[in-house]
């Protein structure tokens, strides 16, 4: 491996740092039933990032024979790069986290078939015309980290995911269910996702028609996730705050929403996918509060935008291979509120469950705006879920409707393995339906 | 020995129904400014390969950065093969091509000084923030050389090098809480010059995102809606382009007997096509990621469906002729049926035509992105105005759009006669994303389209 610090130092750079990434992934796939595909994905690759007369400069290979030319190529790119706003980091005291599972790594390919066929198999028992697919992955990831200013760290996580599901049509109308989940721990039980496939399956027998209107819904885990979580987290993020594209710009100390939501970014949770001991460029992980009792407490920083800013980093830096480390969330935690979920249907006339949406993200998200369709959702009668709801579109604002809330469930759960969260009943979604 | 000869030893002796290799060499450059500045300038190189092999109807795949020893990876996707397979393989006949196929190069971005490019793109945040009210921006430019080298165990050699260029900006304004924000993107194959001239677009990003800020919201429901071009070629990708995309329904008895080829989806002026042989735009290629010469396929021709887009394997199946639209967006992914450019074909109609007796209606314009789950479609318009009287009138806040493939395509009642592509767009299937593809329509007219809140 080249000593590419050396070498930029050798360069003139002020200052630089080495971020390697390898990662073996297995992933096998089935399809109408049955295993179709099973595949092996290595990725390796560096990237050198410098700081050379205060402006900052990165370049990247996955090249091994390209990495000697890394310094000549930053060198031409670092003139017209960013002014640096930060120093290179020094070794950090990093938190042991359980992030690596030796039973993943010596996990059997006959296992993983097993595992994703038993979950088929026992599904269609009950639903022979469910047509499934599924996917079962097992990875490692390593991780490595060197700088100018002494740092060198680094890091091995294996990721093991379970996702299986299927789609059943019936004349013109199709419908898509799915359950998964994943992890840095290996797991055995997987029958609650067939019992959540089959309750998916049961609970939308019949179809409803959907209210229109301002009425009250239920974000289930899977709703949390798809709706509200992305246009919630940008405001969140440094850079939107930095560039004040955030509604969140001077409201720290705020009441925003709710109470009785609390919200942390906290990459300390042991076995989550997006646990780690340090950020991506080597800062300490630790649990951080971005609202708590509905009032706005942090955004996430990484080394730039922090020094853009005037703040410090809170070792929200990630990154992928070819571009700049910037800020983002590692693992969610919506803290638990003190509704029962069976309970939180109590007293809705009309209202509706969203499950999972199509087509979120699109559009102000930056705003903290929500539209979609709404892929799999319920209609709810006088308190009873009373059947599938199709051609219905959502819309709303999370701040809006997070104000308006109604009840949180009293269990988080894990939503594949990088948000917990509860259940969340509000008003202020306008809902949309045809015919 | 040429690379070509390495990757046709390394498949000597490999004991399966069929495999192929793929090796890739690419070098990007990316120019991303926010607010004001400059955020990141970087150059990227990669070198990877991937290995497919088919034994029993089962598929492995292995890819790697190490491109050194092709025959263990060639061994070891064998092995995931015969792990997997226990029925047939089946794949559709193609006479093997031998080819080496330069890039098209109309103004080839790699003549143009990164100075230069930073100065136009420097230009273009200048623009934006020429509009007073602005709060942020969004500036990238990127392009892409990407030069691939294939072989299969048929006797197939095909080499293939693709340009791509890309601009996108966006512009938010800000007045309290309220964040709205605006955006424009372009993408070509191999001219520098798409994304030069674009001073007009540019600007009317910057006043769009603070005109937002005053535009009303609309309630949510069953609307007329006018769609232009560039968001009509957006819905011919959601609506109907996935459905036609043969790896959905080739092992569904009820999906194909939805998708039955004469079934009618439109009224008899809809015409919708879909070609990597189509020349010149972002989707276009010569051969397609398992060495298929590209063509332009029919999919509805007068309002019924005549074709399918289709890989090897799903054309066997579906016992129809392989389209040449099997692509993989890396050597990191196998190919899977994907479009390449798709088209609405102009009707008769001009767009007074099809304003005519909307009393009360939106015009859509540009888009956000779109999504489908094949029965049901969403797509999103970067602009939205009052349509009145037959009138385009204010600008009210952007919409999402929402169907379902066996209605809406039906609800179709009016075909423009322009013709306008979007070529800023790339499209996510099964992790693959953004792979280039272009779309374009006149524009449409559709009744009763499903509109959210906004």
């Amino acid at each position: 491996m080249v000593d590419l610090i050396q070498q930029a130092k050798d360069a003139g750079f002020d200052q630089a740092e080495v971020y390697r990434v390898s990662s073996e992934s297995q992933p096998i796939g089935f399809e109408t039933n049955r295993l179709k595909e099973a595949s092996r994905r290595d990725t390796s690759g560096a990237a050198l990032r410098v700081i050379k007369d205060g402006h900052l400069g990165l370049s990247a290979t996955t090249d091994p024979a390209a990495e000697s030319g890394l310094v000549g190529r930053v060198g031409e790119l670092a003139p017209f790069g960013a002014e640096a706003a930060f120093q290179m980091p020094q070794q950090g005291e990093y938190p042991s986290i359980d992030i690596y599972d030796p039973a993943i790594e010596s996990l059997e390919f006959d296992t993983m078939v097993q595992t994703g066929q038993t979950l088929i198999d026992a599904v269609r028992k009950d639903w022979p015309e469910l047509n499934c697919s599924a996917s079962v992955s097992r990875g490692v990831h390593k991780m490595s980290l060197v700088n100018s200013a002494g740092l060198e760290t680094g890091y091995k996580q294996t990721s093991y995911s379970v996702g299986f599901g299927g789609e059943l049509v019936r004349g013109e109308d199709m419908l898509f269910v799915w359950e998964g989940h994943g992890a840095s721990r290996y797991f055995i039980d997987t029958d609650w996702m067939v019992e959540s496939v089959k309750q998916q399956l049961e609970l939308s027998q019949e179809t409803a028609e959907a209210p229109s209107g301002q009425i009250p819904v239920i974000f289930t885990p899977r709703g949390v996730s798809a709706t509200l979580l992305g246009p919630l987290m940008s405001g969140f993020n440094g850079k939107s705050v930095m560039t004040g594209s955030s509604p969140m710009v001077e409201r720290l100390g705020d009441r925003v929403i709710d109470e009785r939501i609390s919200i942390y970014d906290d990459p300390t949770i042991a076995g989550a996918i997006g646990s780690r001991p340090c950020d991506d460029e080597g800062v300490v992980s630790r649990r951080m509060p971005l609202i708590q009792n509905g009032v706005a407490s942090n955004f996430l920083y990484d080394l730039q935008t922090a020094g853009r800013m005037n703040k410090t980093t809170t070792g929200a830096a990630d990154r992928g291979l070819t571009s700049l480390p910037g800020p983002s969330t590692s693992v969610v935690d919506i803290a638990p509120g003190d509704t029962a979920y069976g309970d939180m249907f109590a007293g809705i006339k009309e209202g509706i469950v969203v499950e999972r949406l199509l087509g979120a993200g699109q559009g102000n998200q930056m705003g903290g705006d929500f539209k979609a369709n709404v892929l799999l959702g319920y209609k709810i009668e006088n308190g009873k879920i009373v059947g599938r709801i199709k051609d219905t579109m959502i819309s709303g604002n999370v701040y809006d409707a997070l104000s308006k809330l109604e009840a949180v469930s009293d269990k988080a759960e894990w939503v594949y393995g990088s948000l917990r969260t509860p259940a969340i009943r509000c008003l202020g979604v306008e809902v949309a339906a045809a015919g | 020995m040429t690379l070509r000869d390495q990757m046709q030893n390394a498949l000597k002796g490999h004991g399966a129904d069929f495999v192929e290799i793929r090796l890739e060499e690419s070098d990007s450059s990316r120019i991303q400014y926010r607010a004001r500045e400059i955020e990141e300038i970087g150059r990227t190189s990669g070198r990877g390969g991937s290995v497919r092999a088919a034994v029993k109807g089962g598929w492995g795949f292995v890819s790697f950065n190490d491109t050194d020893d092709l025959e263990s990876r060639v061994k070891l996707a064998v092995e995931q093969a015969k792990a997997v397979g226990s029925e047939k393989t089946e794949l559709a006949d193609t006479e093997p091509s031998v080819a080496d196929v330069p890039p098209v190069l109309v103004n080839d971005p790699g003549n143009i000084s990164l100075s230069d490019k930073k100065d136009r793109m420097d230009h273009y945040n200048d623009l934006i923030w020429s509009t007073p009210g602005i709060q942020s921006s969004t500036v990238i430019y990127g392009d892409n050389k990407r030069r691939v080298h294939y072989v299969n165990s048929e006797g197939a050699a095909v080499d293939q090098e693709f340009v791509h260029v890309i601009c996108y900006v966006s512009a938010v304004a800000r007045d309290g809480g309220d964040v709205q924000q605006a955006g424009f993107s372009i993408g070509s194959l191999g001219d520098y010059e798409l994304v030069t001239g674009l001073d007009d677009e540019i600007k009317a990003v910057g006043k769009r995102a603070v005109d937002l800020l005053k535009a009303p919201g609309i309630e949510g429901g069953e609307r007329t809606v006018i769609l232009d071009p560039v968001l009509a070629g957006v819905f011919a990708h959601e609506a109907f382009g996935h459905l036609s995309e043969a790896d959905h329904v080739y092992e569904s008895d009820q999906l194909k007997e939805i998708m039955v080829l004469g079934r009618e989806f439109g009224k008899p002026e809809l015409n919708i096509v879909d070609g990597g042989a189509i020349p010149g735009l972002r989707g276009s290629m010569s051969y397609d990621d398992e060495g298929t010469p590209t063509k332009r396929s029919d999919l509805i021709r007068d309002g019924v469906l005549v074709g399918r887009l289709h890989s090897r394997e799903t054309a066997a199946k579906m016992g129809e002729a392989p389209s040449g639209n099997a692509r993989a967006i890396s050597y990191n992914h196998p190919p899977i049926v994907r479009m390449t450019n798709t088209i609405i074909e102009p009707g008769e109609a001009s767009l007074e035509d099809l304003l005519e007796g909307v009393d009360d209606g939106i015009y859509v314009r540009n888009w956000y992105g779109g999504m489908t789950s094949m029965e049901m479609f969403t797509f999103s318009s970067g602009e939205a105005y009052q349509i009145r009287n037959g009138r385009i009138e204010e600008m009210v806040r952007p919409v999402m759009l929402s169907g379902n493939v066996f209605k809406t395509l039906n609800d179709i009642d009016g075909i423009g006669n322009d013709l306008g592509m979007n070529q800023g767009g790339g499209c996510g299937k099964a992790g693959q994303s953004p792979l280039p593809v272009s779309n374009g329509s006149p524009h449409i007219r559709i009744q009763n389209c499903l509109v959210s809140g906004a």
